[in-house]
């Protein structure tokens, strides 16, 4: 199905295809737990949370920032992450007509609880196509450890 | 320790098939369209452009870096792909598309053909 270049978001087409947007997002993920603390779909930015025998990854999608603008904190085991995207749109200028406006704008914060056994002493957060990568290494005892059998 | 499961064509194909809408913002001035979308981690190298026909085709695939071992804790992405085709209308030229990828955000610029740009038309004094 193709949508025009030139359909309006507002017109009733639009409507439709908002409709089906939300379908398609409430059946992909249909039976899987979302976090408490997770926001709606197209909000920003997403939040992939991996783990390694010796660290958390977690990978928040967040396109177009300034990331000398971003705000990584941990505190008591929550990882927040903080920032702002300044809205692409042109302001209100004679001659410019807005046909979508989907991309979110304007300040956001998530946040994500750790595991206990991460160590808020080694982080390290880099920005890369859009991705902000934060990484959180696991305190040692909780690394698996090979006992020598005597 | 691990089982290596056995690979389902069929599987990997269905999965190379689903898509996520990417968000767009279209907006339109005298000399053409802007469409800005989001697609964040995609790298340049995974961007796919098309224009056939009126048909303009954005397509990129998700690369995140994965250190060894990684196991998903939690996932509000699960499709690691964006897809999203618009229909291009008669009076712009697609064969100028002018495209960029910065920090996710892909920038295209489709000019209108020079015809259809806006003229002002001088009234004669008679």
């Amino acid at each position: 199905m193709y949508e025009s270049l030139l359909n309006h978001p507002n017109n009733l087409f639009g409507q439709f295809e908002r409709l089906r947007r939300e379908l398609d997002d409430a059946f992909s993920v249909s039976g899987l737990p979302s976090s408490i603390r997770s926001v709606a779909a197209g909000g920003l930015p997403a939040i992939n949370v991996g783990r390694t025998p010796n660290s958390v990854e977690v990978y928040a999608f967040a396109p177009g920032l300034d990331p000398s603008k971003v705000d990584v904190t941990i505190d008591r085991g929550v990882l927040r992450i903080t920032g702002e995207r300044v809205a692409s749109l042109p302001s209100e200028r004679q001659g410019v007509n807005v046909y979508a406006h989907e991309r979110a704008a304007g300040r956001f914060t998530r946040a994500v609880a750790l595991p206990d056994d991460v160590d808020p002493a080694h982080v390290k957060a880099s920005y890369r196509d859009g991705v902000l990568l934060v990484s959180v290494a696991r305190r040692e005892a909780a690394q698996p450890k090979r006992i020598a059998v005597q | 320790m691990s089982i290596n499961k056995p690979t389902v064509r069929s599987d990997v194909d269905a999965e190379l098939q689903r898509a996520v809408l990417p968000a767009v913002d279209v907006f339109e001035d005298d000399s053409g369209i802007t469409l800005l979308a989001d697609m964040p981690g995609v790298p340049k190298d995974q961007l796919e452009l098309k224009v056939q026909a009126d048909t303009l085709s954005i397509e990129g695939r998700v690369v995140s870096p994965t250190p060894e071992g990684l196991e998903a804790v939690y996932a509000e992405v699960r499709i690691p792909r964006y897809r999203r085709t618009f229909t291009l209308s008669r009076e712009l030229d697609a064969s100028k598309v002018d495209a960029s990828l910065k920090d996710g955000v892909l920038t295209l610029r489709i000019p209108k053909q020079a015809h259809a740009q806006p003229r002002r038309i001088e009234v004669q004094a008679g």
